[in-house]
């Protein structure tokens, strides 16, 4: 098979499946075995895909060509590979847990839900494997509209109102900054193609400064303050979807356009010269502590976490920012490894919700006698998200720090190392109580979540391990990048 | 052979003869026929001159046989071309459509008339796009309006009424004021013969009757595109039409008169006098701005659905005209693009105001609780004809924001391009209330529960949806044309 219809495949499979969940509406457990095989030969794909090409001929797959020279076009590099790696993982895992989760909580129009899931997945694979910012823009807004109908499920009031601000930041932002920095880029540039080193040659470097701020509060999914009210009000969409699109496939969107952008269009050592690009990270490391901050105060467990997200996105923009190799690795591997952990903490949650019935903070003291196995799945993520080992998030931090020590930015390295206090302090602290602390009411003995549930709970959690011990595959992919 | 040497005039002659057919027919069923049959031949015709047409020069066809400048001249150059299939494109599109909602709005014993009308509309403004005579161009103006202004006032509202007159008034001061303006030209130079008078302007073009004549022209055609501030006629006539004839008139009369602007003042004038020495560029870019924020901001208080769209209608007349303003060779391109998306855009989302009005009896906002569920096909092509409006990629939305931000942006013209972005985000907003309320809220309990229109009209639709789309990805045919185009107007006229 020809790497290029492998490409298109990849793309095609989730948008195919999409067709493929409203065919089988009528019958749930097929319908729902469509999602999970498809998440399954996607991932399989991708993992051939990534296997077998070689990045000094990467296949390209031109799909149209709506403005000339500019092409409607896929090419996958290591850092969309490691991300659409992430994405087709966890797709079919997350569908697991949503057979459990959505039945339990007897959720409507779940046909809805599993299509409007499989055509995110797609813009999401779109978006890794942009060959050029024109197609990667394409893919976001697409993102932006599949998941729009994922937040307001519910379709409440409140859901109503979650999903203006949704759209209005996502689309708002994309329209009034991320368009006319691309426009401008093709008029200074004169293409729109990820090239390693960055595509400006001399261009002025307070141009290139507005632009690169253009470009980073452009990208709304990145939730950089103060473009982030969308992410806590994306909270009010059942679980699966928070847990796969808002702490993974949509956010990631955002900071893996960042990092492209700085990689590809700008270049590390352009970025380390910017102003604009100190500023930056300034304004991400505000935005790690704050989001870390507002964290503290949510009783909400998924507010918590949506704030907890919002703070560690901005680790990877900070990586993009600080132009340097080792900032760059940490923010790639930081996708990933944030993912994991970040994913378990909201399958968690789900499970709580649907086990328990609750969804405060304060309530969930003594929790660990009843769910103990989600409450230990809880510790293992939040302390990855933390960055202590034995778990993936470590090797992620390491990095970061590095790249901070490295660009000579002691202030940034501090943020770091705070904000890891602080996420001690709002995260592990919840399992901690949950084990240690007796309920108020005596526990009813195990009561834990549906086992489906139970199953991609245990999946992430052990793969936060396995990526603290065998991160070398992806390290090196990161790696290749800066080659 | 010889018939295709007749194409540019058959392109207008076939409707102009079905009309009086129609009438004589006297039954809805053979009239629509008849009506569909014409506006297939006339895009049968049109096609054949797009593939005709050279790519410099025009085609030249002499009616009657008498030469130029005595006689009338058709003349078809690319720009031409590409506008009669825009226009006859369309209307075969919504003749198709026509049947099922004509036989609804329209009561049956005028049936044949209401279709002749369209015809001669059609008629009318493929006439003024094909003919290269000054004064015909009035002539078949004042064709194609009249029949539009029948056409109005066959809304079944009874504000129709108003609304026709209204833009009958409005209407027929533009059309005296191209008339004065043409009167001026032909004083000067003792000819109507657009070459010709694009060749003797020159001369005396210092003259203040030659200034005078361009002013009267620049208002006049201002009137009939629906230009800001002169644009008061349009929603009241768009939201009370029958939805067939807003369809139509939204997807071809502004851009006609669009393309009446740009041959006069382009074509004529040449780029040069009109947009270097009459200060008409600054005027386009002040109004076309102007137009596209209060016209934007009108649309998002609208609670009839109808109104929303013809105000945004407004506002995206203001986008081609700011792309004309910009008065560069890619501004040009700007706005010709957005004269073929829109037309596409608008379309598909009047058709489906048509669909919903054909169900519900009624476009107010309010009655649009659950057409979610209720209308499924109908509301998604209003969902992605929105999208089209915003300017969401892979649509042909897009690809008009696109070039007019790209032309701003090479003149350096900063805030104007913040202010087009700021147009797009308004649209979201007027955009997604009717979407919030299709798809959130509960009918009413005395809500009519309603299926989906009828197949024929759904067709009609979804061609255009897919359009939409399509020429969002492969613009070969509108950037290709647009910008061939453009490059030949502003080389100082033809």
């Amino acid at each position: 098979m020809s790497l290029e219809l492998l490409l298109a495949l990849i793309l095609l499979l989730p948008a195919v499946t999409a067709v493929g969940v409203v065919v089988a509406r009528h019958h749930p457990n097929r319908r729902e075995l469509v999602t999970v095989l498809s998440g399954v030969v996607l991932f399989v794909l991708v993992a051939a895909l990534a296997a077998t090409v070689s990045w000094d001929d990467a296949p390209r797959l031109v799909l149209a060509e709506p403005v000339a020279g500019i092409a409607l076009a896929l090419q996958p590099e290591p850092l969309g590979i490691v991300f659409a790696l992430v994405a087709s993982f966890l797709w079919p895992v997350t569908s697991v847990y949503a057979i459990g989760y959505m039945r339990a909580h007897h959720e409507e129009n779940q046909t809805r839900f599993y299509a409007a899931f499989a055509v995110s997945i797609s813009a999401a694979i779109g978006i890794a494997l942009a060959a050029n910012m024109f197609t990667l823009f394409m893919f976001y807004e697409l993102l932006t509209v599949a998941t729009y109908p994922l937040v307001t499920h519910a379709g409440t009031d409140a859901a109503r109102r979650a999903g203006r601000v949704y759209l209005g930041l996502l689309m708002g932002t994309s329209i009034l900054f991320l368009l006319p920095a691309m426009i401008w880029t093709w008029h200074l540039a004169g293409t729109l193609e990820f090239t390693p080193g960055g595509v400006f040659g001399e261009t002025d470097g307070l141009v290139l400064s507005v632009l690169l701020v253009l470009f980073v509060i452009g990208t709304g999914k990145a939730a950089i303050m103060p473009f982030h009210r969308w992410l806590p009000a994306a909270m009010v969409a059942p679980t699966p979807v928070s847990a796969l699109l808002h702490a993974v496939a949509v956010v990631k969107a955002g900071v893996f356009t960042i990092l492209k952008v700085s990689v590809y269009l700008f270049g590390i050592d352009s970025i380390a010269e910017l102003a604009a690009a100190e500023w930056l990270a300034a304004l991400a490391a505000l935005t790690i502590l704050l989001g870390s901050l507002v964290a503290m105060t949510k009783d909400n467990l998924k507010a918590r976490l949506a704030y907890s997200t919002i703070s560690q996105l901005s680790y990877i923009v900070l990586g993009a920012m600080i132009g340097t190799a080792a900032g760059v690795v940490g923010g790639g591997m930081h996708v990933v490894m944030h993912a994991f952990g970040k994913i378990t903490l909201f399958f968690c949650a789900g499970a709580i919700l649907v086990a328990a019935h609750k969804t405060c903070v304060s309530e969930l003291d003594g929790l660990g006698r009843t769910m103990p196995l989600t409450m230990l799945a809880f510790l293992v993520g939040a302390l990855s998200i933390v960055g202590l080992p034995p778990f993936g998030g470590t090797w992620s931090k390491w990095w970061l720090v590095q790249g901070t020590l490295d660009a000579g930015t002691w202030m940034l390295t501090g943020v770091l190392l705070l904000s890891s206090l602080l996420n001690i302090a709002y995260l592990v602290i919840i399992p901690i109580r949950g084990f240690l602390i007796a309920p108020a009411v005596p526990s009813a003995g195990l009561r834990e979540a549906p086992v489906p549930s139970l199953l991609a709970i245990g999946v992430t959690a052990v793969g936060c391990i396995v990526l603290f011990l065998w991160p070398d595959p992806l390290f090196r992919l990161v790696g290749e990048v800066l080659q | 052979m010889s018939l295709l040497e007749h194409l540019p005039v058959l392109v207008v002659i076939v409707p102009l003869m079905a009309a009086p057919v129609c009438v004589l027919l006297d039954r809805g069923p053979a009239a629509w026929s008849v009506a569909l049959g014409a506006a297939v031949l006339s895009l049968a015709c049109a096609i054949g001159l797009l593939m005709q047409a050279p790519e410099t020069g025009a085609i030249s066809y002499h009616l009657g046989g008498w030469e130029p400048p005595w006689g009338i001249e058709y003349r078809i150059d690319r720009l031409a071309a590409f506008v009669l299939l825009i226009v006859s494109a369309m209307a075969v599109v919504v003749m198709l459509y026509a049947r099922r909602s004509v036989e609804q709005e329209i009561p049956e014993e005028r049936t044949a008339q209401f279709y002749a009308a369209l015809l001669l509309a059609l008629a009318g403004l493929l006439g003024i796009v094909a003919t290269g005579d000054a004064f015909n161009v009035f002539v078949f103006l004042e064709i194609s309006s009249l029949a539009s202004y029948a056409l109005i006032s066959m809304g079944r509202d009874r504000r129709a009424l108003s609304a026709a007159f209204q833009y009958l008034v409005m209407g027929t001061i533009g059309a005296t004021f191209i008339l004065i303006g043409i009167g001026f030209l032909y004083m000067m130079t003792g000819t109507l013969n657009m070459q010709d008078l694009a060749a003797r302007l020159p001369e005396v073009a210092h003259t203040r009757t030659v200034r005078a004549g361009f002013a009267f022209l620049t208002v006049g055609i201002g009137l009939k595109l629906a230009l800001f501030p002169l644009h008061l006629w349009l929603p009241n006539a768009y939201a009370y039409a029958p939805s067939v004839v807003t369809a139509f008139l939204a997807a071809t009369a502004t851009k006609v008169a669009l393309y009446v602007l740009l041959r006069f003042k382009l074509g004529i004038f040449g780029f040069e006098f009109a947009l270097r020495e009459m200060p008409l560029d600054t005027l386009l870019a002040i109004l076309g701005i102007a137009g596209i924020l209060s016209a934007s901001l009108v649309a998002i208080y609208q609670d009839n659905v109808k109104r929303m769209l013809a105000y945004s209608s407004v506002a995206q007349i203001g986008y081609m005209v700011l792309g004309i303003g910009v008065a560069t060779a890619s501004g040009v391109t700007a706005a010709l693009l957005h004269l073929f998306n829109h037309a596409l855009m608008k379309g598909a989302l009047f058709l489906a105001l048509g669909a919903v009005m054909y169900r519900l009896g009624s476009v107010s906002l309010r009655d649009f609780s659950g057409l979610g569920w209720r209308m499924p096909w109908t509301m998604a092509a209003i969902a992605i004809g929105g999208l089209s409006l915003i300017g969401v990629p892979p649509t042909v939305g897009f690809i008009s924001k696109w070039y007019l931000v790209l032309a701003l942006l090479e003149q350096g013209w900063w805030p104007i391009a913040v202010l087009v972005l700021i147009g797009s985000i308004m649209a979201l907003v007027y955009v997604w209330r009717v979407v919030e309320v299709a798809y959130f809220e509960r009918p009413a309990d005395d809500a009519v529960l309603t299926g989906e229109a009828p197949l024929s009209m759904l067709a009609a639709i979804w061609l255009l949806v897919g359009a939409n789309i399509y020429f969002g990805l492969n613009t070969d045919l509108s950037v290709g044309t647009a910008q061939e185009v453009a490059n030949l107007l502003m080389g100082g006229g033809q």
